[in-house]
């Protein structure tokens, strides 16, 4: 699979990242590199090998369903950028 | 000639879980609190928090799978679906993508008499987001939005059946038995109006007889049963014309608009699906112990189908009052303890068809908000069995009831509600009744049989409804020989 540089687009407006002509060139070159190296990796002979969903081998962790207290209205708005009536206000959205 | 089309529909449904606490962190799930005020560092995505997964919210979605039918998945994890959309601090939500932990489940319906099973593909588990208030009109009028994140992070499943709802009406009794399947299990407080059961729709046509699926449309925002129906019945019509005039459908999203009556395009970007899952570092896989879901499996309650079934072959109540008893957990309940005080399943379920539910239905309210208790209702049952007060007396006792909550006995004795069957008093209104119509006793005993109803009526009047129609009808009649002895 080869990258082009309007996949790199597609994928920096996801991102929401606004990349300069050459970022974008840069970055198609990283990202190609990247994928060949799965190439690579994909030569290596995995049958009857699980995937992988967790790097560690850990599994069922979990919490009992107790309240306890989070923050405080005031703190937890208090690095808002902006705030009103006791909320989070955020720019426009469409 | 016109092509018929088949309907092809599917619902995603999303259920809000009823936990004391979020599903990756402590804070309170309750509905209605002042904003921002159940929030810590992992719900509003502040940097370097750790997610736990709450222990019941498993628990309720491999129970909610064995109500449905499902395989529950012996191997599962969880998987950020990325995308920017202020209802959502982190960036992405916390969601299962291609392991989730119920599968190939089946919902059985019942459609005009005939059983239909309808498939359930996955039920996965993930987090609610926020809620967003627009300062304008709407979205895309507003300025800016207000975040309250409350209800970041509450647990979700959405239930996504398979596409073998082929009508509005077929989706509607399907979404009504599954809110009561997860009302019996006790997961979910399954409030449309509170957006505790939420539901969205998959829908496309295609020539009758066809084998591959039409262009589908997804419709949102339908908050109650009735708008379901109605957004696919418009949805329905507007892709018809579409393909007879020889268009195309458009693959999109569409919102319900319940005061217009019409769905509408969201304008959804190109990019709006490419929400690039991965599994989740912050979260370790799910193994779940056969052990541990044969135990939820074995606690499972009675489910609507079964206690229907049992209704009618066990109490010989009629198919249609305990399709009605049982169409709600609450309403099922309720019966289950007034029989329990007074063994008359068939009198119990007359009165809670007839009374109760007019009087529920007139008032606009629930049966969870209803003032008259089980033990209330049953004793006042038993009241009237014993003769004490009659049958029209019981109604006005009840609707007494209803509007005060208060005791039945204690009603009866303060209205002075006791039934006179003395026939020595009742026999002295009764000459004064029939004086006083001589023209309905000659009726009568010219033979209009009818003209008896009227007499005992006069004397219930007379006695402001508290003598003993039985008796009352026994002493006209003896009182007034309808062919000489
Ligand atoms: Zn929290």
């Amino acid at each position: 699979m080869k990258i082009t540089v309007s996949d790199t687009e597609h994928v920096a407006k996801l991102a929401r990242l606004d990349l300069s002509e050459q970022e974008k060139k840069r970055y198609t070159q990283s990202l190609n590199d990247i994928l060949g190296y799965m190439e690579v990796l994909n030569r290596v002979d995995t049958t009857g090998v699980e995937p992988t969903a967790h790097v560690l081998k850990l599994q069922n962790v979990f919490r009992e369903d107790t309240i306890r207290p989070g923050l405080d209205k005031k703190l937890a708005l208090d690095n808002a950028p902006e705030q009103e009536n006791g909320c989070f206000k955020v720019p426009r959205i469409v | 000639m016109s092509v018929e089309y088949e309907v092809v529909i599917g619902l995603e449904v999303h259920t809000e879980l009823k936990t004391k606490t979020k599903i990756f962190c402590s804070c309170p799930t309750e509905f209605g609190s002042e904003e921002n005020t159940h929030v810590c560092p992992v719900c509003l995505g502040l940097p370097g928090v750790l997610p736990v997964l709450n222990k019941r919210v498993l628990e309720f979605a491999v129970r909610t799978g064995l109500a449905l039918d499902c395989q529950i998945a012996g191997f599962s994890k969880f998987d950020r679906k990325n995308y920017f959309y202020p209802d959502l601090p982190k960036a992405y939500q916390i969601s299962q993508y291609d392991l989730p932990i119920c599968y190939h489940g089946c919902l059985e319906i019942e459609i005009g008499g005939a059983a239909k099973k309808i498939g359930i593909t996955r039920i996965h588990m993930e987090e609610d987001a926020g809620k967003l208030v627009h300062d304008g009109a709407t979205i895309n009028t507003s300025a800016y939005s207000l975040g309250d994140y409350n209800r970041a992070g509450v647990p979700l499943l959405e239930i996504v059946s398979e596409p073998d709802l082929r009508s509005p009406e077929e989706a509607r009794i399907y979404l009504e038995k599954l809110k009561a399947i997860l009302e019996y299990i006790d997961v979910s407080d399954v409030k449309m109006e509170e957006g505790s059961l939420r539901c969205d729709a998959n829908i496309s046509l295609r020539p009758q007889g066809a084998k591959t699926l039409g262009t589908k449309a997804e419709i949102k925002n339908m908050n109650s049963f009735k708008a379901l129906q109605k957004a696919l019945e418009y949805e329905i019509e507007r892709q018809r014309k579409i393909l007879e005039k020889g268009g195309r459908i458009i693959q999109e999203t569409r919102t319900w608009d319940d005061a217009q009556g019409v769905t509408a395009s969201m304008r959804s970007k190109e990019e709006a699906h490419d929400y690039r899952y991965f599994p989740d570092p912050d979260l370790v896989p799910l193994v779940v112990d056969p052990q541990w879901v044969k135990e939820i499996k074995d606690s499972l309650p009675e489910l609507p189908d079964t206690k229907r079934k049992r209704l009618t072959s066990e109490m010989a109540l009629p198919d249609y009052d305990a399709r009605i008893i049982t169409g709600s957990k609450a309403l099922a309940d309720f019966f289950d303890r007034v029989v329990a005080g007074y063994n008359e399943p068939k009198t119990v379920s007359n009165w809670m068809m007839g009374e109760l539910l007019r009087l529920l239905n007139a008032k606009g309210i629930e049966i969870d908000k209803c003032k008259v208790t089980p033990e209330n209702f049953a004793a006042l049952l038993q009241i009237q069995a014993d003769g004490t007060i009659s049958g029209t007396m019981a109604k006005t006792v009840f609707e007494e009831m209803f509007s005060t909550g208060q005791d039945p006995a204690l009603i009866i004795r303060e209205k002075g509600l006791v039934q006179i069957s003395d026939e020595g008093i009742l026999a002295g209104v009764i000459d004064k009744v029939i004086a006083a119509n001589p023209q309905s006793v000659a009726d009568y005993k010219a033979g209009k049989e009818k003209t008896l109803g009227s007499l005992v009526g006069q004397v219930m009047k007379e006695t402001k409804g508290q003598a003993n129609p039985r008796i009352v009808n026994k002493l006209l009649k003896e009182k007034l020989p309808l062919f000489p002895a």
